[in-house]
């Protein structure tokens, strides 16, 4: 436990110290929030309580998705292999960057629903403090995830995949105009993947309706996915490629 | 201090350590030595619980490697190859975070690593970046890592390799102090020969994945007639060394 605080700590301290990469990462969901939100909100399809839980989607998916990026460095230069001989165990070191990232990723989220309520969007307290513990426990999936791949494959090779996967993931979550609008065979494709449910599960949770299915199957989905990408990546953490 | 019998490793179908014994006792600064791919990291990062060995049996520092690998890391300090700081973060702030792994509080780490560092000849380093030390500080940064937690053995995986001659003389007086002063048995690998004559009480020969001769090094080149461990080297594996080194 002490190692996780020690651990964590110091990878906030790392990520607080660079205000710059810190707000760079909230940048695009800024962007689609003032530029494209206006839009959204007069086009009919719906409001900024629909628009809002998707932006946070996305910004889940780009942030934690490529949280691994960060562990390339350090398998580079020896870091990681410092950290795995000291008496700690991998879920730790593992915990110890996911929960930064999420932490990191709360902060971003905040700005945008700050920002979200100044351009015009009306949700209940409860729904959106709600929405954040949910979008936590997909940021640690993801972030998992994201690690797992550095691990796995070969360095260079991950940022370009994993910035390519990000963007299938997001249009197919619905996260930018809701797969209501879409043909069967899209909505088909997007129930199988993941962030589809986690997206209904945060505007259902800022409308208010906090009993619906969406919020159980976005709850469902995301501790599943926090779950497997945390066995996952812990694996990867505790052995090396032969 | 370490006791292995049997000790192999199987990558897929190659047989990169083929069933090794190795003791070396407390006090001792025992080389490892070979050509690259010879075995020699390979064993160490077995011995450092970095790598599950596919089988034998094995003590280090007193703890079963198979059944309690945590006690060995409690126990030992390990300096890699590569070495171990990325290149943006201040030097204090990873040794910090290092040591407090280890279980020191804040205050502990701090003065440790102001202690290590003095003793080091890096004094007042903490808030530098690696990019701008050179190469001797760098390794003898590494040590300072690996010696954090005061372990009584110290694995040193090739710790001169790239350093100019002053540099690694240096380096070997340090090691030697190492012994001296804290008692810390070392075991290191390299393939400088004349490292392991100058440094080492006993020295190990790992060829193709098994231990080919091992002794002091005054009395290896006395049994093989030899003036230099190269030529003991070249009696015992039919080969140069340094063409070893470049297949």
């Amino acid at each position: 436990m002490t190692a996780l605080a020690v651990l964590t700590g110091h990878y906030l301290r790392a990520s607080f110290g660079s205000k710059v990469s810190l707000a760079f990462g909230a940048v695009q969901p800024f962007l689609f929030l003032v530029l494209f939100g206006p839009l959204f909100a007069r086009s009919g399809v719906g409001s900024w309580a629909v628009l809002v839980p998707g932006l946070l989607v996305q910004l889940a998916l780009t942030s934690a998705g490529m949280a691994g990026f960060g562990i390339v460095f350090d398998q580079r230069f020896g870091v990681l292999e410092r950290l795995r001989v000291a008496p700690v165990s991998p879920v730790t070191l593992l915990l110890g960057r996911v929960l930064r990232d999420s932490l990191v990723l709360l902060v971003q989220a905040a700005t945008i629903i700050v920002a979200g309520y100044a351009l015009g969007l009306r949700a209940p307290l409860a729904g959106v403090l709600a929405a954040l513990l949910l979008m936590t426990v997909l940021s640690v999936g993801m972030a998992s995830l994201s690690y797992a791949a550095a691990l796995t494959m070969r360095q260079e090779l991950f940022a370009p995949v994993m910035s390519t996967v990000v963007v299938p993931l997001m249009l197919l979550s619905g996260a930018l105009l809701p797969m209501s609008l879409a043909p069967a065979w899209l909505d088909v494709v997007s129930r199988l993947t993941p962030f589809r449910y986690a997206v209904e599960g945060l505007r259902a949770l800022f409308s208010g309706s906090y009993g619906s299915s969406a919020v159980l199957w976005g709850t469902v989905v995301s501790l599943a996915l926090a779950i497997g990408g945390l066995a996952l990546g812990a694996n990867r953490f505790r052995w090396e490629k032969a | 201090m370490i006791h292995v019998r049997g000790l192999t490793k199987t990558f897929g179908t190659v047989e990169a350590v083929r069933g090794i014994d190795v003791d070396v006792s407390a006090g001792e600064i025992v080389g490892f030595l070979g050509p690259n791919g010879a075995g020699k990291t390979t064993t160490l990062r077995m011995l450092t619980t970095l790598l599950r060995p596919t089988s034998g049996a094995a003590t280090v520092a007193g703890a079963d490697l198979f059944a309690d690998p945590v006690a060995v890391r409690r126990r030992i300090g390990y300096v890699a190859q590569g070495g171990a700081f990325g290149p943006f973060t201040p030097v204090g702030n990873e040794l910090v975070l290092q040591a407090r792994l280890y279980g020191l509080s804040r205050a502990e780490a701090r003065a440790r690593v102001t202690s290590l560092l003095t003793a080091l000849d890096l004094a007042g380093a903490e808030e530098r970046t690696t990019v701008t030390l050179s190469g001797g500080q760098k390794r003898r940064l590494d040590i300072a890592m690996g010696l954090l937690h005061r372990p009584t053995l110290l694995f040193l995986d090739e710790p001169t390799t790239g350093l100019d001659p002053q540099s690694r003389a240096n380096l070997w007086d340090h090691i030697r102090r190492l012994r001296e002063r804290d008692g810390v048995t070392v075991f290191l690998t390299t393939h400088y020969l004349e490292e392991a004559d100058a440094l080492c009480d006993r020295v190990l020969i790992i060829d193709h994945g098994r231990i080919v001769a091992e002794g002091d090094p005054e009395r290896l080149k006395a049994e093989h007639g030899a003036r230099t461990l190269d030529e003991v080297f070249l009696a015992v594996t039919g080969r140069e060394l340094r063409e070893g080194a470049a297949a």
